[in-house]
């Protein structure tokens, strides 16, 4: 609500500077030229996605430069969801297995909304602790905390590997969630600099109405740091989706698979020559699309985040 | 900030209970993250640095074996190829990336504040390494790929890009550029965004054209966060795997096996956590080390603003 306040605040002084601005000079055709080959380069792989997954595989080799797909069909998304039979399937280029595509979403959803719930509360939580209780000893724990972030996580991934093996967590949704599940120093330094801008005010209020040192947390500090809890949630929801490189570890069989490492198995195991590029793109595509539309639904949010307010 | 300034009307007495309550409600709040920060980062990392000193396979217990993983390291032709690569592969992707990072962000900054546009530079950053891979794999295809045709029309004889020793780290450099040029530019437009105007605003009065106020004001002013970007970017770049992994999988001949890539290699290939451990040790260092020269070099933390 704010924002929009904001915005229109900001329209109404910009309008002068504008209109003078607006004039075409010759350095603005060629700087507008080239933002719009940045954004044709940026949005090209996407259509070619599209454009890819709705084609048949004979069509995609006899016209390999049509610009619309070729021998139009709804073939590949039916064959990723397993709502095609084999005949069909061979008949337009796919290798006539099943994917076990629900499982892979399933499993993917399950993994970033616990990681992104869980660490989102727990980070929270201690950067309460960091930033409106008093103890002993606070600020020098918090330090120790923030030279976490000193520490690649790539480094820890190999004896995280060993100790989820070791806890026999291997091949377990859990075991891909728990590394990343309890906090990340980013996080918990990200939500300490909020909670001390909430007034302190505004707290004591609070606990002179009879509401406790938790609930000042619960009725006081989290709603009022609602936008950036929001939008580190929107980041921290994206980046689980999308990590490869630990689930490739962890997980080795549909039970556990994510989406990601599924794509990179059903690449491995595609044969060299006559790869099911629609299948595979049509993949690719649903693998995708939540992000997409998140991204389309807090666009704004995530695109203003982005600074170095909280050195991100 | 201290629980001085805090309860100081309330007096001695109840400051001292109101702490050992705080107390109490600190350790709940703190159990959970303390734990995972434990358990997941403070103890993986003293163990990865043990297991360096190792000789481990996963099945029998890990044997103490001295700096024999850093002398094999030092020694391996493979290891030094694979830093090799990496190294070659994070200064195009970084070169390439900042460069055009930046252009966008000026352009942005001088054409435009919309939300949409930065969306649109930003979405391939939400797409994962995995789908863009297999998408460039696709588009950049010997055969059928759209990219070998555009080359067809023009002229040119097709290129193996991700086949060829020669062109598959720029290629996966440059696939890499696509992914994360938007957020980069977007860092250094939000950079942009934080220099005060007025200095702008004097040059040109003076004068001053485009290309002169960029060399002489706005590069020395943004200094400080190009520098901020370089580290976190250079940092991102050396970890490089999942693109590789998807891609080439290290070929042709070792010419795309970067350092990860090999370091995953000999942990889950050959089940030598120890030397696999040792290297990213060697990678840690040598991630410790960029990061100290880069602050140093462009003096991180001063400003020309003050």
């Amino acid at each position: 609500m704010t924002t929009t306040a904001a915005r229109r605040v900001e329209a109404n002084i910009e309008p002068k500077p504008t209109k003078t601005r607006r004039r075409l000079s010759p350095g603005r055709i060629v700087a507008w030229a080239i933002m719009i080959l940045v954004i044709i380069v940026t949005l090209f792989p996407f259509y070619w996605m599209l454009r890819t997954a709705l084609s048949t595989n004979p069509g995609l080799q006899a016209n390999p430069d049509s610009w619309l797909p070729p021998e139009f069909t709804f073939g590949a998304f039916e064959r990723v969801f397993g709502l095609q039979d084999t005949e069909q399937a061979i008949a337009e280029g796919g290798s006539g297995t099943q994917l076990n595509f629900w499982r892979y979403l399933l499993n993917s959803v399950f993994v970033s909304t616990l990681i992104t719930v869980c660490q989102l509360a727990f980070s929270a939580m201690a950067a309460f602790a960091f930033s409106r209780l008093n103890w002993p000893g606070r600020d020098k724990v918090f330090a120790i905390f923030i030279g976490g972030l000193m520490v690649p996580s790539i480094f820890t991934l190999l004896p995280n590997f060993v100790l989820i093996k070791q806890l026999g967590l291997i091949d377990n949704l859990l075991g891909i969630a728990l590394p990343t599940m309890f906090m990340t120093p980013f996080a918990v330094f990200f939500f300490r600099q909020f909670f001390l801008n909430v007034p302190k005010e505004i707290e004591e209020a609070a606990l002179l109405d009879g509401v406790s040192k938790m609930g000042t947390f619960f009725r006081v500090v989290l709603p009022m740091s609602s936008s950036p809890l929001a939008t580190l949630g929107i980041l921290t929801y994206i980046s689980s989706w999308n990590d490869y490189f630990w689930p490739l570890m962890v997980s080795y069989t549909d039970s556990s698979r994510v989406l990601t490492v599924a794509l990179g198995v059903f690449r491995s195991q595609s044969p060299q020559s006559g790869t099911d590029w629609a299948g595979l793109m049509a993949a690719t595509l649903v693998a995708a699309l939540p992000m997409i539309l998140l991204f389309g639904v807090f666009a704004k949010r995530i695109v203003n985040s982005i600074g170095f307010s909280g050195i991100k | 900030m201290s629980s001085s300034t805090n309860y100081r009307s309330l007096g001695a007495a109840k400051r001292s209970r109101a702490s050992k309550q705080d107390l109490r409600l600190a350790i709940i709040f703190l159990t959970p993250a303390a734990i995972g920060f434990m358990v997941f980062l403070v103890w993986p990392t003293l163990r990865g640095i043990w297991l360096s000193f190792t000789s481990y396979n996963l099945l029998t217990p890990a044997e103490f074996v001295g700096f024999a993983n850093y002398e094999r390291m030092l020694g391996d032709p493979v290891f030094w190829n694979s830093m090799k690569v990496t190294v070659e592969y994070v200064v195009i992707n970084i070169g390439l990336q900042t460069a055009i990072a930046l252009i966008i962000a000026l352009l942005m900054h001088r054409l435009t504040q919309s939300t949409l546009l930065r969306g649109i530079v930003l979405m391939p950053y939400l797409v994962s390494n995995v789908v863009t891979a297999i998408v460039f794999l696709w588009v950049l295809d010997v055969q059928f790929g759209v990219a070998n045709q555009v080359l067809e029309w023009i002229g040119v004889d097709k290129i193996g890009f991700l086949s060829s020793e020669t062109w598959a780290i720029p290629t996966i450099a440059l696939i890499n550029v696509w992914r994360h040029v938007g957020y980069t530019a977007l860092l250094i437009f939000a950079g942009l965004q934080m220099l005060p105007n007025d200095v702008f605003e004097a040059a040109k009065l003076d004068g001053a054209g485009e290309f002169r106020s960029f060399f002489s004001i706005t590069m020395p002013l943004l200094r400080p966060i190009m520098a901020l970007v370089l580290i976190m970017t250079v940092i991102g770049s050396f970890q490089v795997f999942d693109t590789v992994a998807v891609t080439t999988g290290g070929g042709p001949a070792n010419a795309t096996n970067v350092l990860q890539l090999y370091i995953y290699d000999v942990a889950f290939g050959r089940f030598q956590f120890g030397y696999a451990s040792a290297m990213s040790v060697a990678l840690l260092l040598v991630l410790g080390i960029i990061t100290f020269i880069q602050f140093r070099l462009t003096r991180a933390g001063s400003s020309d603003m003050n």
